[in-house]
């Protein structure tokens, strides 16, 4: 009895991996959280008006998706990646390496990173980049020396800061959401510190980087509702996130300034709000043609409804292009045009 | 000797009962305990399906419009079907309430009452059956989330209009709407027969529970009968010495070891090396099978143990071979015990996110799974996307979904107490 069953089991799982090797017809996306809902909305919108296959979209984060679509050519690999700030120079020599040498590179828009606290929060909260990293940091130069970060209390900061315990939530270090809120709020905050300016960017991104590991900043890790969530909870906590976690609670949230500047899509796209990066995504273009419906998927992914204002970027909270950097990213995504190589 | 038996030396008697009253103190402490403990568990219990439900059951039910739309044959021909535009057609028919709103981005406003799956249900419907095309048809369409919060009382209407997503002239169509009585709200079927959408309002359960299925089907064939052959062999069959003993420790820690060490196993071995799709049902069932088997392995041993050695020496007694006697007899009578094991092994299957998320299962695609080799998610796994995603209606919907799998998991668990309380016998 067992002996047949074990025989038919193995008989039905070698036609199941037969099957294995038969053609992909669904296209595959992978890559950024923050990219992730506008894949989605051009994938349910591409199958519902054509009626090819859906298209497959997995929210790998920035890093691990670039892993994904670098791993080489053919079906068992993405055919395109979303991506919260540009290639970087490691991960197309891993391309390269592979054979994955064609790729065009898009970009569809720009995030904002807000940062937010909830509406019960009694103060108008308004702080510059530069306060931003002396409250989150872990080094903070005191008297011309990089010292452990002292600031308990925002108003230790500055006087004008709220009277409030420092308590941030934010993302982990794998997430693509924290690598932008560094560069941008951080380290640039740490950049305008006369003291730091004088020693340039490389010697402030080796120094202002980390993020301080007493307490007052906790890593909420990737799911950003959790993080709203316990915002609700304590009044005057901050928290890290995209902008379209900001704009689908502001019922509930309100944003921190910075600058005297509030995020919304006017100041993001104009770049007045000062803590906001570019959205991008890779396709392989050795994939174009070969995967089924690939380049029509492209064409749906780049039309004015779902980049151009208005369209389905802007509904899930990011920020179009302007109008001319637009028409060339379009352009160059339908013309299969290969990106400039990397090197670091 | 009467008087003796009948009243002890009262010094024994004093002792005696102080030692009692201790021993009945420390029972009664005990006792406490135990309640106390079973009633914080029933409480925790009870506080979490409570939340559960408090959240999910507006999932339940989902607010839809009923509109008299007239099938324009200048907007829609029957040549060009997939791409009509129905959009446009709807929007006639949400006019006909509201003749004073005009402008491009006012209607588009107006639109966005209906979700964004209503143009493409009427286009299945006018699809299926082209002759509805000059005619006027009844629709029942849902509308978009914010809506739907607005009708479950989600918004708070007194709010500062900037704090709500709904301007006060949007909330002014749909009150208009609903006195028309063109607002219903109907059971959420769609819950349930939908694949996964970006709109809460569509969103549905169907891609994950076929794939649940799927993943549970080639786990069931894998780990049942491997399972089963290996706990007959080492019970009845092996010799016991060192190895048999070292086999038996190794299956016993691996029943133990995280889950989601077997989704990096599976990750690596079936996907890395044998190229096997990601997000497939196959794959992600071929990695609870290497969960379930130490399961099903330990309650098949503990099954085939229970059955008494009468058995086996009345049936060697009377000439059958080992054979015939374990697969005869002993097995048989050892079902039942089997059974329940797999089932509450499936079960815990069921439930299992880590490995999943490993093979990627947790991708989004607006699909049900035709085979365990098209990509899918699984029940765990759709509740994991969707309590990641920023839009409102999703609260409900990932509370309604936890529900449906603890319905999943009580049945199977029912199942198993069923079997064992039918066929269990007693020696």
């Amino acid at each position: 009895m067992s002996l047949l069953k074990t025989t038919v089991s193995a008989a039905a799982l070698a036609a199941l991996s037969a099957g294995v090797a038969q053609a992909r017809d669904e296209i595959r996306v992978v890559g950024s959280s923050t990219v992730f809902p506008y894949s989605q909305a051009a994938a349910e919108n591409f199958a519902n008006v054509t009626g090819a296959p859906s298209p497959i979209v997995e929210s790998t984060g920035t890093g691990g998706g670039m892993k994904i679509f670098c791993g080489g050519i053919g079906e068992a690999h993405a055919d395109l990646t979303g991506a919260s700030r540009a290639m970087k120079a490691s991960e197309y020599e891993l391309c390269k390496e592979n054979g994955v040498t064609d790729i065009t590179e898009v970009q569809i828009g720009s995030d904002g990173l807000s940062i937010a606290v909830s509406r019960d929060s009694e103060h108008d909260w308004d702080m510059t980049k530069t306060q931003v990293y002396l409250g989150l940091a872990a080094e903070v130069p005191i008297d011309g020396e990089m010292v452990a970060n002292p600031y308990m209390k925002w108003s230790d900061v500055d006087s004008s800061l709220p009277d409030e315990e420092i308590l941030a939530y934010g993302p982990p270090p794998t997430s693509g959401t924290r690598d932008a809120f560094v560069e941008l709020a951080i380290v640039e905050g740490c950049m305008e510190l006369p003291m730091i300016a004088d020693k340039g960017e490389d010697w402030a991104e080796e120094n202002c980087a980390r993020l301080r590991q007493d307490g007052p900043f906790v890593e909420a890790g990737e799911n950003d509702n959790l993080i709203v969530q316990r915002l609700q909870a304590d009044a005057n906590a901050v928290g890290i996130f995209g902008y379209s976690f900001l704009y689908e609670n502001q019922d509930t949230l309100k944003a921190v300034a910075i600058g005297g500047v509030t995020p919304s899509f006017d100041t993001i796209e104009s770049g007045e709000y000062g803590i906001s990066r570019p959205l991008f995504f890779y396709v392989k273009n050795a994939h174009r043609g070969v995967i089924p419906n690939l380049q029509e998927f492209i064409e749906e992914y780049t039309t004015e409804d779902a980049m151009g204002p208005g369209g389905y970027l802007s509904e899930r909270g990011m920020v179009p292009l302007g109008d001319e950097k637009r028409a060339e990213e379009q352009k160059e995504a339908v013309e299969a045009v290969n990106m400039a190589p990397k090197s670091s | 000797m009467t008087d003796h038996s009948a009243t002890p030396p009262s010094s024994i008697a004093s002792s005696g009962s102080a030692l009692m009253k201790k021993r009945n103190r420390h029972q009664k402490v005990l006792q406490g305990l135990g309640i106390a403990a079973i009633s914080f568990a029933a409480l925790m219990l009870f506080i979490l399906i409570s939340s559960l439900v408090s959240t999910g059951y507006k999932a339940f039910y989902q607010t839809h419009i009923q509109l008299e739309v007239f099938i324009d044959p200048e907007q829609i021909s029957a040549d060009n079907l997939q791409r009509g535009n129905f959009d446009d057609v709807l929007l006639d028919s949400l006019k006909v309430y509201f003749p004073d709103v005009e402008g491009r981005a006012n209607l588009r406003k107006l639109e966005s009452i209906l979700s964004n799956g209503a143009q493409f249900k009427l286009r299945d419907r006018v699809q299926a059956d082209p002759s509805l095309i000059g005619e006027t048809v009844t629709v029942n369409v849902p509308v978009s989330d914010d809506y739907d919060q607005l009708a479950k009382g989600m918004v708070d209407r007194d709010s500062p209009a900037n704090q709500r997503k709904l301007s006060d002239i949007q909330i002014g169509w749909f009150d208009t709407l609903d006195e028309a009585g063109a607002i219903t709200q109907p059971i959420n079927w769609a819950l349930l027969t939908n694949a996964d959408s970006r709109f809460p309002e569509l969103a549905g359960l169907k891609g994950a529970l076929v794939g649940s299925f799927w993943a549970l089907l080639v786990c069931f064939l894998i780990s049942f009968p491997l399972g089963i052959g290996a706990a007959i062999y080492l019970e009845e069959f092996a010799p016991k010495n060192k190895w048999s003993d070292l086999i038996e420790v190794n299956i016993n820690n691996l029943a133990a070891v995280p889950s989601v060490v077997f989704g990096l196993l599976a990750l690596a071995v079936f996907i890395g090396w044998f190229g096997m799709p990601r997000s497939a049902p196959l794959v992600g069932g071929m990695t609870l099978a290497l969960m379930t088997m130490p399961t099903i392995i330990i309650a098949t041993r503990a099954a085939l143990k229970a059955v008494p050695p009468s058995i086996r020496e009345a049936a060697l007694g009377v000439g059958a071979s080992k054979h015939q006697v374990v697969f005869g007899h002993v097995l048989p009578l050892a079902m039942p015990g089997i059974l329940t094991g797999t089932i509450i092994g499936l079960a815990q299957a069921l439930g299992e996110t880590a490995p999943l998320l490993l093979i990627g299962m947790n991708a989004f695609i607006t699909s049900a799974p035709d085979s365990p080799l098209d990509s899918a998610t699984a029940l765990p796994t759709q509740i994991f996307i969707w309590a990641d995603s920023p839009e409102r209606g999703f609260v409900s919907r990932t509370s309604a979904a936890i529900l449906v799998l603890l319905t999943f998991l009580i049945a199977m668990n029912a199942i198993a107490i069923y079997l064992r309380s039918k066929f269990e016998r007693k020696w």
